[in-house]
């Protein structure tokens, strides 16, 4: 009978500790693996911690309030029918033995940048694998909009994220800000890396630089995930996209990014520190200005990549957040009809940060 | 894989990538050069304490040694602001202010406000304040809060080298005269610093550590001693935060608001003498402003009312520490509630 630990995650490469906000079951419930058990905050982000296994959650070791190290011991899962001695020991010699910031792990998804077509692209790598999935972040975003996916899709294959042009630790050169030179720019930056082909993940405008690739650059593309995704209808929250643009303050960009998710206490003063720090790099508030006029003018999307889709023979599965104030779920209904569709109920515009059990599973399973 | 590099060489790259963007940006003072014209290196000191040091080999007409004299080149420095150029004029240490008082408080500070917004200023004056240097009463002090008291002027301390970098690309290119302190004893606190040029917005305090217990208000050096305090105070269940309002003209009031009305408790750490200071005016704006928050009264933390002392066990006394932060905290968690 095997003891399976529960450990504090580690979200992103800047997570260091993580606060328990709450059990969500008691001592002694039944889990299946993949079960939501407990939830935790970051500096960034609450997250809410799945079960690694089948089993008997029989201890809760981590108490309400306590912040602990990535990898302590929250708590411990085995069969009913192994003793408490046993339990007991699997605690003392976890607790007696456990470092902080282990460096097993240290290199995989970690920040490195790449040189590719007269750009720098700041990008991270986890797992291992024939398979590659490379994951495109939206507008004004980052890497960072993966941190509770790539992990998981690192399982069982390599698992790619970078910052397009003119954002997060990328060149801020982002040309005419079309969607032909954003995807141009994502081939290039596959190459850089060795990456001939590969699933690729995109959310909302990183959603259409993906199609964008499949459809000039078809032979590399694996399938597509879109999440949310730009370029399928003609609406689009233009009021995100400006009042992103214009925000200049914690207190001005904050409700700005609620607008992301469902859930607005979502949306901590670090996440909107995070989002001014790089919107105050020189050439970025001008490479954002550049993509919107071409992608989003006047509070519309001048893209339509249904037709395209429609002729790709590529294996697509969208996501959708019912509750996304962004771009609407209707959109999903321009997919060709062998397109896997997922709405996800509670969730905004960003599901693989809210609802990111959910999005990994479906991911997991469509890849097969 | 951020970089991590020292306040000092912030504070040089943030110089070097402004002269490199914008050819109107032009340094001087005493000895920011230093040894042009003898054997050897043409920048052999780059400053008193380096923080210039290799302007002059990519910019070498672009930064000049000052004569000393305080009153001429703080005064030319103000008139080239007013006539097209972006000087950055090194006034070695903030004691020395005495001398070029004039020019910064009847000419800087004054200009747009006395010729119809017609003039621009922007100037930058970089000076060394604080104590633990060992350099004695009169080049120790921490002059902030005089600068603070005049209108016109913008007052910048920065705390760590992230805000150093961004904050002086904004003083650069702000168009207002801009005093802006460095601490000597912090030239060589480390941080991470992005490459590229980026700024760091004038009037928008950092939450340095949030809480729910204490506010604590701290700048410049007296941050890290701040968040040390919050450190230990929070094994004993204290739960501070730890605002950095970063520039303290302007002010951003409303993130101290903000939190006071979360916590209920402040004190304030402010490394100068304690009258008339800014740990004066913050009490008296949280009391005058969120007085009905308030759960004790505010304490401040500060330097006391006499000149820095040279004896070193003395100026180790003067400066607020750890310990008195921490004590200060309890006192006001303490304090029986008004209600």
């Amino acid at each position: 009978m095997s003891v399976t630990k529960l450990g504090m995650p580690k979200w992103g490469m800047s997570m260091s500790e993580g606060k328990l906000v709450a059990w969500l079951v008691e001592e002694g419930a039944e889990l299946t693996q993949g079960m939501e058990i407990a939830e935790v905050e970051t500096e960034k982000i609450n997250g809410l911690v799945e079960s690694p296994a089948a089993g008997v959650l029989r201890r809760r070791v981590a108490q309400v309030g306590e912040e602990l190290p990535v990898g302590a011991l929250l708590g411990v899962i085995a069969d009913a029918s192994v003793p408490d001695a046993e339990i007991d020991a699997f605690v003392e010699e976890f607790q007696a033995s456990f470092v902080p910031g282990g460096s097993d792990d240290d290199e995989a998804g970690a920040t490195t940048t790449v040189e590719a077509g007269g750009r720098t692209f700041r990008t991270t790598r986890m797992g291992s694998g024939d398979e590659t999935v490379v994951l495109v972040h939206g507008f004004g975003g980052d890497l960072t909009t993966w941190l509770f996916t790539q992990a998981a899709l690192a399982e069982s294959r390599t698992a790619i994220t970078l910052d397009l042009p003119g954002h997060g630790g990328s060149s801020k050169d982002v040309g005419d800000g079309s969607l032909a030179t954003l995807a141009a720019a994502l081939g290039d930056a596959l190459d850089a890396l060795e990456v001939e082909r590969a699933h690729l993940v995109g959310h909302s405008l990183g959603g259409a630089v993906a199609v964008e690739l499949a459809r000039t650059q078809p032979a590399r593309v694996a399938s597509l995930v879109l999440i949310a995704s730009a370029g399928l209808g003609p609406e689009i929250n233009g009021e995100y996209v400006e009042g992103f643009l214009a925000a200049e303050s914690r207190n001005q960009i904050k409700p700005v990014l609620q607008l992301l998710f469902a859930d607005p206490a979502v949306v901590t003063r670090q996440l909107c520190e995070d989002v001014l720090k790089v919107k105050r790099i020189d050439g970025v508030q001008g490479a954002l200005r550049a993509i919107a006029d071409q992608v989003f003018p006047g509070g519309r999307q001048a893209i339509d990549l249904a037709g395209a889709l429609a002729e790709l023979d590529v294996p697509v599965l969208a996501i959708w957040g019912d509750a996304d104030r962004i771009v609407p779920p209707a959109h999903a209904t321009a997919l060709p009809a062998r397109a896997r569709v997922e709405v996800l109920p509670g969730a905004g515009h960003s599901p693989m940060l809210e609802a990111a059990g959910d999005v990994n599973r479906i991911i997991l399973e469509f890849l097969g | 894989m951020p970089r991590v590099i020292t306040m000092q060489q912030a504070i040089n790259e943030a110089l070097l990538q402004e002269m490199e963007r914008d050819p109107t940006v032009v340094v001087f003072g005493e000895d920011v050069v230093g040894g042009s014209g003898a054997p050897g290196e043409d920048d052999a000191w780059g400053g008193p304490l380096g923080v210039t040091k290799g302007i002059h080999g990519r910019f070498p007409d672009r930064i000049l040694d000052a004569p000393l004299s305080e009153i001429a080149f703080i005064g030319a420095a103000v008139g080239a602001a007013a006539s097209g150029c972006r000087p950055v004029a090194e006034l070695m240490f903030v004691d020395f202010m005495g001398v070029c008082f004039d020019q910064l408080l009847n000419q800087a500070a004054k200009l747009r406000y006395m010729f119809g917004g017609k003039p621009r200023t922007p100037l930058v004056i970089r000076t060394m304040y604080g104590a633990g240097f060992r350099a004695a009463a009169q080049h120790s002090q921490v002059l902030y809060s005089m600068f603070t008291h005049v209108p016109g002027l913008k007052v910048v301390v920065p705390a760590t080298p992230y805000d150093a970098k961004g904050l002086l690309i904004q003083a650069i290119r702000d168009d207002d005269p801009v005093i802006f302190f460095e601490n000597k004893v912090q030239y060589t606190d480390e941080g991470d610093v992005p490459e590229e040029p980026y700024v760091v917005p004038f009037g928008e305090a950092r939450f340095v550590r949030e809480g729910s217990d204490v506010t604590i208000v701290a700048l410049g050096r007296m941050v890290t001693f701040a968040e040390q305090a919050a450190e230990a105070l929070a094994g004993d269940g204290i739960d501070c935060e730890v605002i950095d309002p970063r520039t303290i003209s302007p002010l951003d009031e409303e993130s101290i608001y903000e939190s006071v009305e979360n916590t209920g408790r402040l004190v304030v750490v402010d490394e100068s003498n304690p009258r008339c200071s800014l740990a004066a005016d913050i009490v008296s704006l949280v009391s005058q402003n969120r007085f009905d928050a308030l759960k004790a009264a505010p304490r401040a933390v500060t330097a006391p009312h006499t000149p820095v002392p040279f004896a070193p066990v003395l100026e180790d006394a003067y400066i607020p520490s750890v310990d008195r932060i921490a004590a200060a905290v309890r006192d006001v968690v303490e304090a029986e509630s008004r209600a």
